[in-house]
Parts: structure tokens; sequence; C-alpha cells
């Protein structure tokens, strides 16, 4: 009886449990962007406007910058998307199963786990031309001594902005890939394709290919949004003259002159309809191309530039395992430098006084990093897991149809509605506080462990579940006691995944907290402003180091836990 | 479109927005007694630029002093941008929130204390309740009163002095330019190694304002507010082509500048340019002294002078700790806080106090700073010039990108 009772109460609260968290979502991304949509359109009352007009977009379409800024948006974006997807794509179709398949693999989560900025800060050490590939060479090969006169961060045409989101998104690919295999019996596929006799790449892209895509397309409209939107990145690598149109949009919003304000909205919405356009455009493509490749994929061809694709994949995962190495490596020299002078290849001067120096600061910005990543983070899990588990008590339909609405953060530009964010944070009374913060950082957080976590929730064996229910078990019992444990690993992989998001957001923090919660990241950037290498890779090490923590945690501990259960192993 | 409809909205502003919240300073000084009283016990969140690990330092030395002093909390809010504090304040103010400010304190001058100013969200004035602000040399430091052509009206309170100057590596440039026009034929000499961040950093901005300070027929024009098109770009004409001709020497051609002043200062430590500009006097021994320098490093100005201005600090309208904020700034305004601003070793930048309004005591700790190796004494930092009216800046700005921001 009691079974029966509590059931109907579960599925009464679960079920409003999609609904809530699209309101905890909606609400300030809605009103957010409502607050920037109207100051593009001349209303912003609080600078003394209150009529509509079209004037900040002609502004805004006059703008000198605007044409090529536009350009560089588009090519970075489009650009720094297709090879990373191409490159995980056909690293996995080469090299599935193989032992640097795994090797790599085990390289994933590192990657993932370091903010994008901190990456960007060691890449540009590296590759400048005074950075250390230079300063290795120099002067004994080259008869330099000065650094060549030649654009390499910040070069026109976004070369290096490309690279940078290319080491960062190809991992992030892999892994979307790899869980995408999990679902679709690939190896099954594979096995059936190669006994026809296809080689392993023709095999992969003819068998494989098709259902995993459909499983990666959202996480490809993630990647393209993020690149044609990203600020922190495009700063430390883009362009610089003009820049891409996120960072004009920064500018402008930052400007003094706070009339520029109307045409920073009209900004942030062209910069909303670009992420739009690009990814209706992508839709268009993708049809076109699958459509091509239906008919060729029939043609009964066994193999695809075998060899070719093995080589380059390799070579290009091999490159970006490097640069991403020397980044890390570059940032800690930097780190216990006093001294360190073009071309010398190593510090003149060492020194702890980097480290030493702001110990005080680093505690306490390490300590608010934490909490606040930690808050959101578990906040996260729990709104996920009972929309997920709503889902699966009351079918796949039953509510959470709408839930693809938490990706919308991911895809509007983050200044786009963080402006209104902040208003309304004031206006609710919990602007600069916890509150606000963890709340603006949920954001960004929910979406990346909805991505992380869904997957597996949804493909894992309700025959568990149910079983329990049949020895007696309450609903709620089986929940927490089969369940949960089943999906520990899952779990806390979404949770550092999470940890990970909170740890790298710049501008929610500082429109949330009012500029009083220092977080590393906040601090990295801040600093960064200085041009002191030495403080900048202090903090650009701690950004990383503690989602790698993280990281290390969620996959040790199902191991500790489970090392008594052979089957819920790891690999 | 921007002009017009800013003056409907100060006006507005004045009307509503300002007067309403009714936030008159005490104006007499017989009231800092009270306004001491009040202080104890308040958190100041002061928002400070936080790029300099130096000037970080001084502000926690500020903070440390003043719990000591007054039992006053002082937080330094690190940030990158001030127009990002004066976003901040605006957002509250859209939101209607006239009290419990986040900032209480904004380290401040030119255009974004201009912004504030016209906006209405400044508390004051205020610094005349200040008993310090009797020693600020407002006589002979003209730009303690008025920044950038805008009248200061009490509204904030002078806390350094900038003079704009430039630092080479002596190791590598024998002969500096010395003027503007020299320094068009000392890039034709040495290739690629010259250039100035990417305006609006304040830094290429005032390298800008120095060149057409320098290059215009008549520098007077430039004291006045001018929106006429034609006149701008007729008086402007001489610091276009004297900027098409430089371009091509400078590095990278041209054709990218850097990002902000900070990645010029790594640009020189890497070698890849010869000349940094500074704002500070004493920038190029201080950061020697923190080793971001090479010790080699030193100081040039022009001859005929350069541009220089003051630094401040300021009070929001809507700050909850406004007697512990100027508690704060007339500590920042003392002999005491002013000599170990001056003081190399702890910032090195110039102090806005008349040295002979000081007590005798006080101008001995003065006379005994050390000047720095890399500081010019300052009869060799010549004239100052004064900041054009910041309509001529954002003219100046629009065009730059115009022509060479794409």
């Amino acid at each position: 009886m009691k079974t029966f009772r509590a059931l109907p109460s579960k599925v009464f609260r679960l079920r409003y449990m999609p609904a809530i968290t699209l309101l905890v979502f909606l609400t300030p991304v809605g009103a957010g962007l409502i607050s920037s949509v109207l100051p593009a359109f001349g209303y912003l009352p609080a600078l003394g406007r209150s009529d509509f007009s079209g004037e900040a977009w002609g502004q805004l379409l006059h703008h000198p910058a605007i044409p090529a800024s536009i350009f560089t948006t588009i090519t970075t974006g489009f650009a720094a998307t297709i090879i990373s997807l191409g490159l995980a794509l056909f690293f996995v179709a080469a090299w599935y199963g193989s032992p640097s398949y795994k090797k790599t693999r085990k390289m994933l989560a590192p990657v993932l786990a370091i903010p994008h900025s901190a990456l960007a800060i060691g890449l540009a050490f590296l590759i400048a031309p005074s950075g250390w590939i230079v300063r290795a060479i120099t002067p004994w090969a080259t008869g330099w001594d000065r650094p060549p006169d030649v654009a390499i961060i910040h070069d026109p045409y976004g070369l290096t902005l490309i690279l940078g989101l290319v080491i960062k998104e190809t991992p992030y690919f892999l892994l979307m890939i790899l869980a995408a295999l999990d679902q679709t019996q690939a190896e099954k596929r594979l096995t059936v394709a190669r006994t026809l006799g296809y080689k392993p790449i023709s095999a992969w892209i003819k068998a494989v290919q098709p259902a995993i895509y459909k499983q990666i397309r959202l996480p490809i409209f993630a990647v393209l949004a993020f690149s044609l939107s990203v600020v922190d990145v495009s700063l430390i690598l883009g362009p610089s003259a003009p820049p891409p149109l996120s960072v004009l949009v920064l500018r402008w919003f930052n400007d003094p002159d706070l009339s520029y304000r109307f045409m920073a909205s009209a900004g942030a919405m062209l910069q909303l309809m670009i992420v739009i356009a690009a990814i209706s455009l992508w839709f268009v493509v993708e049809v076109g191309v699958s459509r091509i490749f239906r008919s060729r994929s029939s043609m009964g061809k066994r193999h695809f530039f075998e060899t070719e694709i093995k080589l380059a994949s390799k070579a290009g995962i091999n490159f970006l395992v490097m640069l991403f190495s020397g980044s890390l490596l570059v940032l800690v020299t930097w780190s216990f430098t006093w001294r360190w002078r073009f071309p010398d290849f190593l510090p003149s001067v060492w020194s702890f006084h980097s480290w030493q120096n702001n110990l005080h600061n680093l505690a306490e910005s390490a300590g608010t990093t934490i909490a606040v990543g930690l808050a959101g983070s578990i906040i996260a899990i729990i709104l996920v897991v009972a929309c997920l588990e709503n889902e699966k008590q009351r079918g796949k339909n039953a509510g959470s149809g709408a839930l693809w609405l938490v990706y919308l953060p991911l895809m509007i530009p983050q200044v786009s509605f963080l402006f209104g964010v902040q208003v309304i944070s004031i206006k609710a009374n919990i602007d600069s506080s916890w509150v606000s913060v963890i709340w603006t950082h949920l954001l960004f957080v929910l979406p990346y462990v909805f991505l992380s976590l869904s997957d597996p929730y949804r493909s894992q064996d309700n025959r568990f579940f149910n079983l329990a229910l049949t020895l007696g078990s309450t609903p709620s019992r089986a929940f927490w006691r089969i369940r949960l444990p089943l999906l520990l690993r899952p779990l806390l992989f979404a949770f550092a995944v999470g940890f990970a998001v909170s740890v790298a957001q710049y501008l929610p923090t500082l429109f949330a907290g009012g500029g009083r919660f220092a977080t590393v990241t906040t601090e990295a950037v801040n600093l960064s402003a200085s041009g002191n290498r030495r403080i900048v890779a202090v903090y650009a090490l701690l950004q990383a180091i503690l989602p790698l923590i993280v990281f290390a945690a969620a996959m040790r501990i199902p191991n500790f836990v489970f090392r008594n259960r052979q089957a819920l192993k790891g690999s | 479109m921007p002009r017009k409809l800013f003056g409907i909205s100060v006006i507005a502003l004045g009307l509503f927005g300002f007067s309403a919240n009714g936030q008159a300073a005490p104006q007499s000084t017989a009231n800092w007694q009270d306004v001491q009283e009040k202080a104890k016990g308040q958190t100041v969140y002061w928002n400070a630029w936080g790029g300099s690990e130096l000037i970080n330092t001084y502000i926690s030395w500020v903070g440390k002093r003043l719990w000591d002093d007054a039992r006053i909390t002082l937080k330094q809010v690190k940030v990158t941008d001030t127009a990002d504090v004066v976003s901040r304040v605006l957002a509250e103010k859209t939101a209607g929130k006239n009290e419990d400010g986040s900032v209480d304190l904004v380290w401040i001058n030119g255009e974004n204390f201009a912004s504030m100013k016209k906006q209405g969200l400044l508390f004051g004035p205020f610094t005349q309740t200040l008993p310090n602000y009797k020693l600020v040399d407002t006589e002979s430091k003209a730009t303690t009163i008025v920044d950038f052509t805008i009248p200061v009206d009490g509204l904030e309170a002078p806390w350094g002095m900038a003079k704009f100057n430039f630092i080479y590596d002596s190791a590598r440039v024998q002969k500096t330019p010395t003027s503007v026009a020299d320094l068009l034929n000392w890039t034709q000499q040495n290739t690629g190694r010259f250039t100035y961040p990417s305006p609006p950093d304040y830094l290429g901005s005032t390298f800008l304002k120095q060149a057409l300070t320098e290059l215009i027929e008549d520098p007077s024009v430039l004291r006045t507010s001018t929106t006429e098109l034609s006149e701008l770009n007729q008086a402007t004409k001489p610091l276009w082509d004297f900027l098409d001709a430089l371009h091509p020497n400078l590095w990278r051609k041209g054709s990218q500048f850097p990002a902000s002043s900070s990645a010029q200062q790594q640009l020189l430590d890497d070698g890849e340019v010869d000349i940094h500009l500074s704002f500070n006097p004493g920038a190029a021994s201080s950061l020697i002294k923190s080793g971001e320098l090479a010790p080699s490093v030193r100081t040039f100005v022009f001859d005929k002078g350069t541009i220089g201005n003051t630094h401040f600090v300021a009070i929001p309208y809507n700050s909850s700790s406004k007697e512990a904020a100027m508690v704060v700034a007339n500590f920042l305004m003392s002999p005491e806080a002013q000599a170990r601003k001056q003081n190399p070793n702890y910032w090195g930048d110039d102090t806005v106090l008349a040295i002979s309004k000081l007590s005798a005591k006080d101008q001995q700790v003065f006379a005994k700073i050390p000047l720095g190796a890399a500081t010019l004494p300052p009869q060799e930092l010549g004239p100052t010039l004064l900041e054009p009216h910041p309509t001529w800046m954002e003219y100046i700005e629009k065009e730059w990108l115009k022509r060479y921001g794409q």
C-alpha cells in the first residue's frame, strides 16, 4: 500500500521537473534577451531614450569595421567547426579500437578540463614570433637577434584563432562521438561491413557515420555557435584590426560613451542572427551532402582514401597533442620565471615570487571558484537527473519535448543577454550575491551536464530498475539503490564537465557578481591585461588545475567504489 | 546623433535622476568629524584597474592602513576596464537600484568621468569636505580641476599625475626621437621597430592626441568642443598625412597593432619593438624593479612637451559607504600615501600635492624619495600639453578605425 501511495506523489513531483528546469532557465535568458533587444531599437529609459527607432541598426551597418568583422567571424567559426569535426570523425574512423585510439582517449579529459582562455594564453606563448618554438631554434639555426616581424598571433585571417579553437573542439567532438558509438551498436555494424570486404575507413563512413551523425548534431551546433561568438579566445588569439564581431560588440558594450549601448545591442542581435543563419545553413548543406552521400554509399566501393586518411588524421591529432602539451609546459615555465628575455630558451632568472606573492589572492579566488563550481554542478545534476528520471518513468515525450531549450544559452552569444540578466538580478535584489552568480553559471553548466548525462541515462537498461520493483522495492529505493549507483560513472563525469564549465566562465561571473566575486578565471583575465606573463601563467595554470583535479576524481572514484563489482569496472 | 540625444538625456537626468536622489554632500569641513564617525565599520568596494601587481600591492597597503586608522574595510575589485564599472553603475540605475550600489569608489578619469558625470552617476561634490584636498596643487597642476577639458566640479578627488612618455631599451637604441616629426625619421631608419596600441586603448589614443597637438596648425582649437565635420576634417588632415607616412615603417608594417599598452610592454621585452608608451614617468624604473623590463630601459619625452593629465577617485551616487569612501579618498591625498606612491619602489606615480603647501617634515619626506634609475628628473620632463576636448578624441578614434582599423 505504502508503495502505491508514494508512487503518485513522486510522479506528480517529477512531472513538473522539466517545467521547473526550463523556468529556472528561460526566465533569465528570455528576460535578458528582451533587455538586449529593446535597446537595439532605441529603447533604454536609463539613458533617456524611450522612442523606438532603427537608428542603432543604421549606425551598426555603417560602422567601418563591420563588413570585415562579420567576414572574420563567419570564416573562423565555420573553419574551426569543420576542421575539428572532420579531424575527430576521420580519426575515429581510421583508428577505432587501435592502441593509439586508446591512448588518445586518455588525453581527452585533461584537454577538456582546461579552460579555453588558459590554453589560448599558453598557445600564444608557444607559437608567437618571440615564443618558445622560435626561442628554441634561435639564434643558432635562424641567426636572428630579434624576433621575426610576422603576424602569427592576431593574424588577419584568424588562423591562430582557428587553431586554438580546434585544439579544444576536436577532443570535445571525439568525446561526443564516443558517447554516440555506445548507443549505435557501432561494433556490430563495423563487423558486418568489414566481413563484406569494406576497408576500415570505408566501412566506418558507410555503416557507422550515418548512425552517429544524428547523435552528434546538437554538439555540432553548440560548437558552431560557440566558435561564432567566442570572446576570450578571440581576444587572446584572434585578429585585432578589425576583431571578430563578438569582440567588437563587447567593446561597444564597455564603451564609456554610453550611447554605444544602442549599437552594442544591435550588434548582439546581429551576432544572434549570424548564429541562427549559420545553423540553418549547416542544416541545408547537411541535407545536400547526405543526399550525395546516400547514392555514393551504396555504390559498392570498398575503400576510401584509406592510407591518406589514416596518416593525416594521426598526424593531425599528434600535432594538436603536441601543441597542447607545449602550451601547458610553457605556462608552467613562465609561472616560475623572474626574467626571461628573447632569445633565451629558458628563463635567465627563476623565481617562486609569482606563486608566493599571490598566495593570498590565489587561495581566495580558488575558494570562490570551487564553491560556485560545486554548487552549480550539484544543482545542475539534481535538475537533470530529475528531468531524465521523469522521462524514464513516464515515457520519452512526457513533458521533456521542450527540453532542447536548455541548449539555448549555448546557442545565444553571451553578451546579448548578460546585461539583461544583470538588470533582472538587480531588480530581484539578488545582484552581486552567491545566488545570482551560481544561477548565472547554471545557465551554462546545466546544458553541458544535460549533454553529458542524457545519453547514458536514457540508454541505461530499465530492467534492473523493474527487477528491483518486482522484488518489492519502492521506486525511490530502486532509484537510490539501483539506478544511481549504476550511473555513478556518467554522473561523476557530467559533474566534472559541469565544474569545468563553471570554472571557465568569465563574463557571467563579472556581470552577475558585480565584480565582487573574484574567481581564478576573472583574475586571470584581469591580470592578462597587465601583460605580465609570469602572473598570467600562475592563474592560467590554476584555472587548469582545479578542473583537472575534479576530472581525475571523477575517473578514480567509480573504480574505488566498484572495486568489488567486476562488471562495473571501467576499461 | 549621440550628442543631441545626450543633451536631452543629460537634462532629463539632471532634473530627475540626480537631484531626485538627493545626494547632497556635507559641505563644510566641520562635518568631517561626522563623516569619520559614520565611516567606521563600513566596507568600501574600490573598483580599480587591476592589471599591475605593483599597484595592487600599493592598494592593499592602503587597505591595511585604513583598517588600522579608521576601522574601514577596503576591498579592491580588480577591473580590466573602468568602462565596465560605468556599465555596472548604469545597470543599477536602469534597475532603479539607487542605494546599496555595488561600487563605492572608482579609479577614474577622462572619458569615463565625463560619461558618469553626464549621466548623473556620481556622488558629490565632495572634495571640498576632505581636509587633505587643501594640499592639492590646483594652481599649477591645472588638470586636477579640469579633467580632459571637463570641469571636475568636486565630483572626483585627484590621486596622481600622469604624463605621456616613452620607454626604450638603451641597449638597442642610441638616439631617441625628439618630436613627432622626428619620430617619422626615426622609423624610416628603424623599420618595424615602433608601434602604438590600437585606439581606443588609452595610450594609443594619447599617442594620436600627442601627434595631433604637435602637428595641428592652431592647437588652441583643441580646447573647444567641435562637431562640425568639415572643420574636424580640415584640422586633422596633418595627422592623417603623418600616419599615412608613418604606418608603412611600423611593426607589422602597420597592418596590425598591439591590442593594449600592456601588450606593447611585452613586445618591448620580447625585443619585437624598441619603444613603448607610458603615462607614468616612473613606470620604467618600477618595471625594472619588478623584473618586467630589462635593467637597460630608460625614459624619453619630446622636446616641446607631452600630454599630461590627472587620475582621480570618484564615488558613485548609489554607494552605501559614501562616508568611508570619502575617508579613503582623503587618505589617498595624504602626504604619507602620496609620498609612498611617488616612490618607484612602490609605484613611482607623481604626486598631486603642492610640495610648498606641506609641512617642513613632509617636504623632507618628498625630497628623500629616490628617483629611480630610469626616471627623468622633473626638469627634464618637459612642458605639459593639455588634453584636447573629448569630442576631438571621439572623432579621431572613429576616423582612425575607418582608415586603419580594417
